[in-house]
């Protein structure tokens, strides 16, 4: 009871955000940690729950995303037809990458998943009369206003998680978590080990490529570099799901917050403070540092996650009640 | 046709035979024993039977139908259930789930299958440790719960590996009133054992095999005092004393 109230609440703060903070960029931010979110439950799905490490999810992304460029750039179809289209389009993917790399396991299909990516990568970057290549696709935004691609994202945020939720506790999640738990044992108890494999890849696969499909939509913009990045897209999405907490429903949702922050942090040097710090002073060390702070955000990936497998090897949602216990203590002494 | 039958089946690993031509049928009801010293190909038959090996060559049939040739998850699905020499728990889930995730298998409702993994558990005597994570249990218990995870797929027929090796004569006890439960209720089991104890007071016949190959057939006292038997474990020397 308390924790549907708990829920409800947050979805109410959330459905408001936009009228009370009218600040595009903070609104700007808010769509991107939703769409993190799914992202992340797509690969918390199949890497967290499933335990097959997806190295890759780039791969589904860019699909979702070039699905929606493509359908206007060719076909003159509106991009927003791209939005689902581009998760069908990232299942269909998703099929027959797993039919054949489900033989492999563990760190093995880890490294499949992350072949995938460049692949696409390279396919999107070279072939150019389909692609248009690094010059990358424009899609004219239909809203001015930030508010519909919110409540878009937040919708695709709250459906994800959803999902999750009512998978995990199905059939279908006690089929997960034993073929994480033991491929072989699960076999022998009578799980399909191949097939539930796929439906849980097919499933993370539809999120992820919807947030593509998003992504295309919002941004306006997409080139082979930012859609089938391997740091800003495919390990983000990894410590998405490591900080905020693997095989937990809302541990993505968390690490998205957490990781659109810590990224926005680098990228504006400290929301502005350091290239500020630099001016007012003068020091030219101060303005080389700003600028080098911007462009090592993936720098402080690393760092987190050192401090995460250190600290918090299940993630700030899996830890959550020593985090707490660690919290209370603090606060005793300084009472 | 016998209820279970496995016909010239032989499995090699490159160049050697590990099973060589195993002949064996089972009938409805009874405990089927298979002994045979270490590397003898015990636990390499049972990994043929549920498919977890392919084999070389030869056939399986199971109620009169062929299993060769199927998956590990169908040939489960048709009645065949096993438990692992090497227990191999579901770690991180609590026993309930382990068992539950189990029953699925033949409803999809979850009610229904939370219902049949209680009554398991309890059938098993294992309720006291329902709620603990698997790898938390004690190695008597994992063996118990990897004989209840198997029961909860509804087997007709159960393949034990090694059930009681590490247990201490109190638990050793206990395992052989549970088999003997396990049978009482109606299915069929094959076990694989070292500890005599077990069985030559459960089994109906045994099968004896050294290097993949078949030595002895027959009752438990008729193996025991088989000479090729007493060579395979003991050597030359007791065999002739005897």
């Amino acid at each position: 009871m308390k924790r549907s109230f708990g829920r409800l609440l947050l979805l109410a703060v959330l459905l408001v955000f936009p009228w009370v903070l009218k600040d595009a960029y903070y609104q700007h931010l808010m769509i991107l940690v939703l769409m993190w979110v799914a992202i992340g439950s797509g690969w918390n799905l199949i890497s967290g729950y499933t335990g097959q490490v997806l190295f890759g999810a780039a791969s589904f992304f860019g699909i979702g995303a070039y699905t929606a460029a493509l359908l206007l750039h060719k076909l003159d179809i509106s991009a927003w037809w791209g939005l689902p289209l581009g998760g069908v389009a990232a299942v269909l993917l998703a099929f027959p990458f797993g039919w054949i790399c489900f033989r492999l396991r563990g760190p093995y299909f880890a490294l499949a998943t992350l072949a995938l990516n460049e692949i696409l990568r390279n396919i999107a970057t070279v072939w150019e009369s389909l692609t248009e290549g690094m010059v990358g696709i424009l899609v004219m935004q239909s809203f001015v206003s930030k508010i519909p691609y919110y409540y878009i994202a937040l919708g695709l945020a709250v459906l994800s998680i959803v999902l999750v939720d009512v998978v995990m506790k199905s059939r279908w999640g006690y089929y997960f978590v034993s073929i994480r738990e033991d491929q072989d044992a699960a076999e022998s108890l009578g799980i399909d080990t191949r097939y539930f494999k796929m439906v849980s890849l097919c499933l993370s696969a539809l999120l992820i490529g919807l947030a593509g499909g998003l992504y295309t939509n919002y941004m306006g913009f997409i080139d082979p570099k930012v859609v089938f990045s391997l740091h800003d897209i495919s390990i983000m999405a990894i410590l998405v799901g490591i900080v905020g907490g693997v095989s937990t429903v809302y541990g993505p949702a968390i690490g998205a917050f957490i990781m659109v922050a810590v990224q926005e942090v680098f990228r504006t040097g400290g929301f502005g403070l350091l290239p500020a710090l630099g001016k007012t002073t003068g020091w030219p060390f101060m303005t080389t540092l700003a600028r080098y702070v911007s462009e090592v955000h993936v720098l402080s990936f690393g760092i987190l996650v050192v401090a995460v497998i250190l600290y918090l090897p299940n993630g700030i949602v899996g830890d959550w009640s020593s985090i707490r216990r660690a919290l209370i203590f603090w606060r005793r002494k300084a009472a | 046709m016998a209820y279970f039958e496995v016909k010239g089946i032989t499995k090699f690993f490159g160049g050697l035979a590990a099973v060589n031509d195993v002949s064996f049928q089972v009938e409805q009801g009874e405990i089927y024993g298979l002994i045979g010293p270490n590397g003898s190909g015990k636990t390499t038959i049972f990994n043929c039977i549920n498919a977890y090996f392919p084999l070389t060559k030869g056939e399986i049939y199971f109620e009169g139908k062929k299993i060769s040739g199927l998956m590990t998850h169908q040939i489960c699905k048709r009645g065949v259930g096993r438990t692992f020499q090497v227990v191999k728990p579901l770690k991180r889930m609590t026993v309930l789930d382990n068992v539950i995730a189990s029953a699925f298998l033949h409803t999809r409702n979850k009610s229904e299958a939370v219902d049949l993994a209680e009554k398991t558990i309890e059938f098993c005597e294992l309720t006291k440790y329902k709620d603990k994570l698997a790898k938390s249990l004690p190695i008597a218990s994992r063996k118990r719960l990897e004989i209840t995870r198997a029961l909860a797929t509804k087997p007709k027929l159960l393949l034990l590996d090694e059930t009681a090796a590490g247990l201490n004569p109190s638990e050793l006890d206990e395992a052989i009133a549970l088999i003997k439960k396990i049978r009482d209720s109606g299915i069929t089991i094959i076990i694989v054992e070292h500890i005599m104890k077990v069985i030559m007071t459960i089994s109906n016949r045994i099968l004896a095999i050294n290097y993949g190959m078949v030595v002895a057939e027959g009752s438990p006292t008729e193996v025991a005092g088989n000479h090729e038997v007493i060579t395979a474990y003991l050597g030359e020397d007791y065999s002739a004393q005897s």
